[in-house]
């Protein structure tokens, strides 16, 4: 198919419309020249003979009459092989490291197949992060999408870089492991940050990083995280590896979608993004999982920052309706120092409940988690009539539930960026703070669970 | 084009094809579109094009390719092989894609909605010489241990029997009787076929005045659902609506669960099939998979055949309904068939109503809730199809279109409420924002079949937490302290029944499900303990003192101490929390 059109019929943003095309095919690949520079597009629009297409490199210093445009006759393939590991990539998956070419084993569609249900594994094994907030309360499950929601200036980047180091994927040595990061609209500083960490972790030859920076096209974020995806899937089912997905940072990528929506002047629903933001962002997300029969798996840790650190944002709202749960970082937090900063009351692991007891951490784990959350919400209410009455005037229950709120975040929520908890520790921790509250309060726990824990072990009294 | 059942592809977008050439097209046709065939639907017709939704994935699609009329609208099989299945939202079952085409799903693979090779043993009802009307039932096939799945003669179709086959092993396919309707004979097989979008006729409407107990407190004490109701779950993201319609599927004293996972996770349905054949249905012995059929159309799978999933669903329950079972549907979530709606719509650039729905979006919701109901079928037999749609409001907040419009078809609303999930408290179902229309009609139930002071102890219970409610405000403000002891022991009451009556724990062997008559016991308890702390408090006895005796601790832990099949230990509770406080007195009145 080498017949080439010429020029253009409309611009707008950063679609073009080709007219006269005979034999076009949706979401097939177009070739678009301007002088000497190539630029790639896809078709997402047919009426007729004209074709409406998205231009991934921009539209910048395109006219009507300058372009020549070329089918080429397929969809946006990723080319994939084991040489993939250990590579960097541009936000459509071309080589930019200068390491040159890679030979592809095979190339898939971007947009993959939806995984059939009855194929799917329920997800059961945890993750150690060495993390105590995520492994006793959100814990994280091999095949889970669990995002990270964040704000501007919060270290969201520190803790991926930390689970990276710190998580225990396999059962086994970590030889079976690969990550695939993605970044869509970040600054050249912060996926360098990355790379360096995972360089020093050890790690770099097992990562295969995907990068579209902030200054790089906008378009171009559509296909990263599909790309990546793609790749994960290679990794995850066709070669048997555990991946783990980084994506960051989806609200880039919800704007870039909105805008291309907002350039074909569909209607918008909330906040401006387009109606099908939801479908858009499951078709990402829901490629997370394990098979029936495979012995890989596909963990995602997307990360979006909150505009305003607004919750109900479409993003994070949307987002959170996909997931199998969030991890809520909190600028209060980060404000009191606390490191990670993570509020455990909206965060939520929906996997957890299966991953975790007896058989598969420790058999107190589910209750542990259970109380600690029911009394550090109960301190969200004592610090509220603290704030009026005056904490002094609190009665002394209360007073033990501010000192237990102010424990809980210095020492189980607070952790060193390079200190990697057992899971073991982390809920023995638990216990010890639970111990500062009288027993009566404890109304999660059965009194068994509470002769076996709470009582102080005679063996270990010293300790205290 | 000169054949008259074809037209070519215009234009693409998305899910949404134009169509030229051909203007005979019927409104909601089904049609096949393109080389593939891809299984798709007429959604408009105008003088030049028509408007085809296509229920798969169009990427390589091309202008010029055909668009084959069938003549019938979207239709789904109803026959034995139902139950116990997962299909997607068109009926095609998804166990058979896995084998062709393995862990994704390809497209273009048009197969049979039911297994037409197995033999069904077939036990036949109509003899030769019989007259016959619709819906009368004509054979029977033991679908499942617990399913005995009738035989029916379709709506519209009426006669003498000509002939009939004997009892034995027979397919789907085979005819087993012909009926003779003037001229025409009618042969009629194991299936029947019908068109989702038009509800199934039934004789007439019967009042809802049976409850659909669901083993879960709050539900079946403070907001019950009839049999034949329909009710909304709404909620922000992880406040419980799935994890209720789950509970609901496998402890509701329905005879038959169709589920409907409607864009929403993969691993949801994954989990359902995992569970569901392990667990035992408490009234028949036998696995929970047993009485379910599946309909699993994820978020990641094409939007349109999303939004025929709700109306495959509600098809399949009115099926089984008119067999005489009671049906319950869970539509989880109905906010993602509103938005697959609106994405159509958008694609067709209609005029958008409220955040880009379309203006028909009430009209679409009343028409799906008003297909539950309790009925007498024409073969005089009494079935219910009973709808629980889950509502994903955006950001959380009621008053979007779609809880807004919802809430005017359903007479059942459990608000589900962040603070209360994040606080842990499930289910979190708020008390206060929640309410159930049918509490009147299914009054004289409870009375009769759980106790007669049912409505009253429940009234009882509102109370004490309609006080709390406004006490806290107090609360709030200055600190429980200094509240006199009458109210102190209305907030420690409260906290009882909050932990140990409405929270209740899904994972948890006994209370994940409890008999309506441990209920009834279970607030008498907390009631009866009330009034008689009541007395001594007003006798000067500090509510510290019974807080300290460990009576309330117990009260909330009746629902792990209490087996759900031996009730007699509550009378040794009452008598151990009556000497407690008697104790307390008389230690007082020293
Ligand atoms: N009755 C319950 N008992 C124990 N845990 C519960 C209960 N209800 C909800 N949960 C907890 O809440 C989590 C989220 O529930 P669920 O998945 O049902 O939310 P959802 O409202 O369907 O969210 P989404 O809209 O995102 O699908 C569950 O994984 C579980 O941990
Ligand atoms: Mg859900």
């Amino acid at each position: 198919m080498n017949v080439e059109y010429m020029g253009l019929k409309e611009i707008s943003g950063p679609l073009v419309v080709i007219d006269g095309v005979k034999d076009a095919s949706y979401e097939e690949m177009v070739e678009i020249t301007v002088g000497r520079n190539k630029r790639l597009g896809r078709i997402i629009e047919i009426y007729g003979e004209m074709c409406v297409v998205q231009v991934f490199e921009g539209t910048r210093g395109i006219s009507l009459e300058n372009t020549r445009s070329r089918l080429l006759g397929k969809p946006l393939k990723m080319p994939l092989s084991m040489e993939l590991l250990g590579r960097v990539l541009d936000g459509i998956g071309r080589p930019v490291d200068g390491l040159g070419e890679i030979f592809p084993e095979k190339s898939r569609d971007i947009n993959g197949e939806p995984l059939n249900p009855v194929m799917r594994e329920y997800p059961r094994n945890f993750i150690q992060t060495g993390i105590s907030s995520i492994d006793g309360l959100i814990t994280l499950i091999r095949g889970q999408k669990l995002p990270v929601f964040s704000g501007s200036g919060l270290p969201h980047n520190q803790l991926a870089v930390q689970i990276v180091r710190q998580a225990k994927i396999t059962d086994a040595g970590n030889e079976n492991f690969a990550v695939v990061f993605a970044a869509m609209g970040v600054k050249h500083d912060v996926a360098e940050y990355f790379r360096q960490s995972f360089q020093k972790s050890g790690v770099l030859d097992r990562v295969v990083m995907f990068r579209n920076l902030a200054n790089d096209p906008v378009v171009e974020r559509i296909v990263t995280p599909r790309c990546a995806l793609t790749v994960a899937e290679y990794l995850a089912y066709d070669k048997g590896m555990h991946v783990l997905v980084i994506l960051t940072d989806m609200t880039a990528y919800a704007e870039a979608l909105r805008e291309i929506s907002s350039s074909k002047g569909e209607i918008p629903s909330r906040k401006g993004y387009p109606g099908y933001l939801y479908s858009d962002l499951a078709s990402i997300y829901e490629r997370a999982g394990m098979v029936k029969g495979c012995k890989g798996s596909i963990t995602q840790i997307p990360i979006l920052t909150m505009p305003n650190d607004d919750i109900t944002h479409p993003i994070p709202d949307l987002t959170g309706y996909i997931t199998e749960g969030q991890i809520v970082l909190d600028k209060n937090f980060a404000l009191k120092g606390i490191y990670p900063p993570i509020n455990v009351l909206p965060s939520l692991s929906r996997l957890m409940k299966d991953g975790i007891g007896e058989g598969y951490t420790r058999e107190d784990h589910p209750h542990v988690a259970n109380q600690l959350f029911a009394s550090y919400a109960k301190v969200q209410e004592v610090r509220a009539l603290a704030s009026v009455i005056g904490e002094e005037e609190l009665s002394p229950v209360d007073k033990l539930y501010m000192n237990f709120g102010r424990e809980f975040e210095n020492r189980f929520i607070a952790q060193d960026f390079r200190e990697n908890r057992s899971i073991e520790d982390t809920l023995d921790l638990g216990w010890e703070l639970l111990r500062l509250l009288p027993k009566e309060e404890l109304d999660r726990l059965s009194p068994d669970i509470i002769d076996k824990y709470y009582t102080v072990p005679e063996s270990k009294k010293g300790d205290f | 084009m000169e054949n008259s059942s074809h037209g070519t592809i215009y234009g693409i977008n998305g899910p949404v094809i134009k169509v030229r050439g051909n203007h005979a097209f019927q409104m909601y046709e089904m049609v096949l579109v393109g080389h593939d065939r891809l299984i798709g639907e007429v959604i408009r017709v105008f003088e030049t094009e028509t408007i085809v939704q296509v229920y798969e994935n169009t990427t390589g699609l091309k202008p010029g390719e055909p668009v084959i009329s069938t003549g019938k609208p979207l239709t789904v099989k109803l026959g034995p092989g139902i139950i116990g299945n997962v299909f997607d939202g068109i009926e095609r079952p998804l166990e058979r894609i896995a084998e062709k085409t393995g862990i994704f799903i390809k497209r273009g693979s048009i197969m049979d909605n039911l297994d037409r090779n197995k033999l069904w043993h077939v036990r036949m009802l109509a003899r030769p010489g019989d007259y016959v009307n619709q819906g009368e039932f004509i054979a029977e096939v033991k679908e499942t241990e617990s399913v005995i799945h009738k035989i029916m003669v379709p709506p519209g179709i009426k006669g003498e029997v000509i002939e009939a086959v004997g009892d034995g092993e027979y397919n789907i396919d085979q005819t087993i009787v012909k009926v003779r309707d003037g001229k025409t004979i009618h042969n009629l097989s194991l299936v029947q076929e019908w068109p989702v979008r038009e509800p199934r006729p039934y004789y007439h409407r019967l009042p809802l005045n049976i409850p659909l107990i669901t083993g879960q407190r709050i539900i079946d004490t403070l907001f019950p659902m009839a049999k034949g109701g329909a009710a909304a779950i709404p909620g922000g993201f992880g406040t419980g609506k799935t994890l209720t319609q789950h509970q609901l599927a496998k402890w509701a004293n329905a005879d038959i669960i169709v589920y409907v996972g409607c864009g929403e996770r993969g691993n949801e349905i994954t989990e359902v099939l995992e569970d569901f054949p392990k667990l035992v249905d408490p009234r028949t012995g036998r696995p929970l998979m047993e009485r379910t059929v599946l309909i699993g159309n994820t978020s990641n799978m094409p939007v349109a055949a999303r939004e025929a999933s709700i109306y495959t669903g509600i098809t399949l329950a009115e099926y089984y309904r008119d067999m005489g079972y009671d049906v319950a549907i869970m539509a989880d979530s109905t906010s993602r068939w509103a938005e697959a709606l609106r994405e159509i719509s958008g694609r067709l650039e209609e005029m958008p109503a409220e955040e880009g729905f379309p203006a028909y979006l009430p009209s679409r919701l009343s028409e799906f809730y008003e297909r539950a109901g309790r009925v007498e079928n024409f073969n005089k037999t009494e079935g219910s199809v009973s709808i629980i749609g889950a509502v994903s409001p955006q950001g959380g907040d009621f008053s979007e279109p779609v809880t807004q419009n919802t809430k005017r078809f359903v007479r059942c609303f459990w608000a589900l409420d962040k603070a209360l999930a994040y606080t842990r408290h499930y289910p979190a179902i708020n008390w206060t924002n929640s309410y159930s229309e049918y509490s009147q009609e299914l009054s004289e139930w409870y009375s009769v079949n759980a106790h007669p002071e049912f409505m009253d102890k429940k009234a009882k219970i509102s109370r004490i937490l309609q006080e709390e409610e406004k006490l806290l405000d107090i609360v709030k403000l200055i600190g429980s302290d200094i509240l006199p002891d009458e109210q102190k022991l209305v907030l420690e009451t409260a906290r009882a029944i909050r932990q140990g009556f409405l929270q209740q724990n899904a994972y948890h062997e006994q209370d994940t499900y409890v008999p309506i008559k441990k209920q009834y016991l279970m607030m008498d308890s907390i009631l009866r303990f009330y009034e008689k702390a009541v007395k001594l408090v007003s006798i000067g006895v500090p509510v510290s003192v019974i807080r300290k005796s460990g009576a309330f601790e117990e009260l909330i832990r009746i629902k792990y101490n209490i087996p759900n099949d031996d009730f007699s230990a509550f009378e040794d509770l009452n008598g151990r929390l009556e000497k407690i406080l008697e104790e307390i007195e008389a230690e007082y009145k020293k």
